[in-house]
């Protein structure tokens, strides 16, 4: 492989590199105000393309430490994705894409910001009324089974088999029976999420009780801790990963969850109404601007968890070493 | 769910000693699902109340006749386990198994868009592992979406997707399965990303010393030191198919399949015919996972790695 390049020879190329993409993005921003011949801005996206894949190979050649290294980190992924975004947009608009098969990102952009009213009452509907309590009840009643489950070696080896194989499950299924025992309303979706969100809970929970070493254990012993004060000073600070393992995988499910169970009946609001009644009526720029919305909703959750994770188990090895 | 296996023995070996007679899985788990048949069935009489009180026309709850017809209702709210069991004899065995009538038949429907999505999720997954474990650039710039992509509802835009392809043509197998095959590639590209770079730095230069191409250390170490995670993403990426397939058969109106039975039987409030679609779709999620995990028996067998 290439080691052999010398790494002053990289930086000198990645300035240049980086000075002609911003460049190229300019140019494009300012033929696109301008309203300049379709052509120019074609030919800006194509050099914005072709410098931001010549940027992106350079940059992950650097050989950077520390804070330039995460920069560097975000700074990457981010110029795929502007590329990714503004070819799509090139592409919609040369091409005459009707707006029923695919809306350009602009297009999305401006129906997010005309129906934020609507866009926010549905995410409350669907977000702070369905998936935040199924979430919340799911993996507690799943962790708490799982402590159930350790006092109860009887009950571990009969539910623990269930729980891997309920993970195997459609689960999402059981939403019509939810929606027809409790109602079109916010209810049953709890309900739905509830279901989905239990068992990786109780998986998760019961191998991280089996995570503290048994030197630890021992020590515990020695001190004559009972169960309980050993379970809350040791094990469950030591079961901590997988529990929050089991919180951001479900926090995806609790939401996939929330929007399925919509699709099988909810009141005239809700994101996973608003997907299926908008598609129905080919207003396709609504269901991506609510896509968006349930894009960004779910990686701000997943990314609060991950940070309240980041939080509590900072004696974890995956957090020790990055200070 | 590969955690949990190889966490347990240490407790296994304190409980042993404890109670031989529930040494195994098989005897706990029957009897909790013993219980929770006991506990289903006892619930179907609270559960439908109502509706055996309208077909009696009574509310002498402490009669025998209230108790068979509770468990024998037309439309219950919670149909009791025998019926649903029924229900499947009925279609499953005796309705013509080409006929809309028969689960086999929408089961069949499911299974068809169920597989070819997977097999295309799963080659898909596959080949942008290896892109992105041999390109460095693809690695920096692909990967932070691939994640990031993990924590968003995926499955929101399963009607779009049906709707657009059915307005430029596509319709029937072909629009499930490619939901299917978005919804599985995540899972197996990420497990082939992990498991391709699983091979540790001393193997790595074992195979520099010996002067192998990258082709060479591809096929000689990468690609079976990722067999393990490659099966186990595998598991993960069928079961998910088989959700985005029925997820898929929703906006389409219910014509067929295993979610064409559910949206029907929650239009007409035929309850059993929703569960006896539900266990179908369940024994159909765990016989892909078991036949992946069969696959992946053989294969290691044949690798040579002990069980």
């Amino acid at each position: 492989m290439s080691v052999a390049a010398a790494p002053t020879e990289h930086r000198s190329w990645w300035r240049l590199e980086a000075g002609l993409v911003a460049l190229a993005a300019l140019w494009v921003l300012v033929a696109w105000m301008a309203g300049a011949p379709g052509w120019l801005t074609v030919a800006g996206v194509i050099a914005f393309w072709l410098g931001a894949w010549r940027l992106n190979g350079s940059l992950s050649e650097l050989p950077l430490k520390g804070t330039a290294a995460r920069l560097r980190d975000l700074v990457i992924p981010a110029l795929f994705g502007l590329t990714l975004l503004m070819l799509w947009e090139l592409v919609v608009k040369a091409f005459a894409v009707p707006l029923v098969l695919l809306p350009a990102p602009s297009d999305i952009w401006v129906r997010l910001l005309s129906s934020l009213d609507m866009l926010g009452a549905d995410w409350v509907q669907t977000f702070m009324r369905a998936v935040i309590p199924g979430w919340l009840i799911g993996s507690g009643s799943g962790v708490a089974a799982a402590i159930l489950c350790d006092r109860v070696p009887f009950l571990r080896r009969g539910l623990l088999p269930l729980g891997n194989l309920a993970a195997a499950l459609p689960i999402v299924g059981i939403a019509p029976i939810m929606v027809m025992w409790f109602g079109f309303d916010w209810h049953s979706k709890v309900a739905v999420v509830v279901i989905m969100t239990f068992f990786p809970a109780l998986v998760n929970t019961v191998a991280g009780l089996a995570a503290a070493g048994h030197l630890e254990r021992d020590l515990m012993r020695s001190f004559g801790a009972g169960y309980w004060p050993t379970l809350f000073k040791l094990r469950l600070p030591a079961a901590m990963p997988f529990i929050f393992n089991a919180l951001k995988i479900n926090s995806t499910l609790a939401l996939i969850g929330a929007i399925v169970a919509e699709f099988f009946g909810t009141p005239i609001v809700g994101m996973g109404f608003r997907i299926s009644t908008e598609v129905g009526r080919l207003a396709l720029d609504t269901v991506w601007a609510e896509i968006a919305v349930a894009a960004l909703t779910g990686s701000l959750f997943y990314a609060a968890i991950a940070g309240v994770e980041r939080w509590v188990t900072f004696w974890h090895p995956s957090y020790r070493g990055r200070q | 769910m590969t955690n949990t296996e190889q966490s347990t023995p240490p407790m296994a070996i304190e409980h042993d000693k404890a109670s031989r007679w529930s040494e195994g899985h098989t005897v706990p788990v029957l009897t909790l699902v013993a219980l929770l048949i006991a506990v289903w069935y006892v619930a179907c009489v609270p559960m439908n109340d109502v509706v055996t009180e309208t077909k009696l026309g009574t509310r002498d709850v402490a009669s025998g006749e209230w108790l068979n017809a509770s468990w024998s209702l037309e439309r219950a709210v919670l149909p009791a386990p025998h019926q649903i069991v029924v229900e499947l004899w009925k279609t499953v065995a005796l309705a013509k198994p080409w006929s809309p009538r028969s689960l086999l038949y929408h089961g069949w429907v499911t299974l068809a868009s169920t597989l070819v999505g997977f097999l295309m999720g799963a080659a898909l997954g596959i080949a942008l592992a290896i892109a992105i474990v041999h390109i460095k650039s693809l690695n920096k710039s692909l990967m932070p979406w691939i994640v990031a992509s993990q924590t968003i509802p995926i499955l929101a835009i399963a009607p779009m997707v049906i709707v657009v392809l059915g307005s430029i043509g596509f319709t029937g197998l072909i629009p499930k399965s490619i939901i299917s095959t978005y919804l599985c590639f995540f899972p197996v590209t990420i497990g082939m990303v992990k498991g391709l770079t699983s091979p540790e730095v001393m193997q790595l230069d074992l195979m520099r010393t010996y002067n192998a191409s990258r082709a060479q250390v591809f096929s000689k170490l990468r690609w079976p030191a990722s067999m393990p995670f490659l099966f186990a993403s595998l598991k993960v990426a069928v079961a998910i198919a088989l959700v985005g397939a029925i997820v898929g058969e929703l906006p389409t109106g219910a014509q067929a399949g295993i979610g064409a039975r559910l949206l029907n039987g929650s239009y007409y409030g035929q309850t059993t015919q929703i569960w006896a679609a539900l266990v179908a779709a369940s024994c159909m999620a765990a016989g892909l996972v078991g036949l992946i995990g069969l696959i992946e028996r053989l294969t290691l067998r044949r690798m040579g790695v002990k069980p």
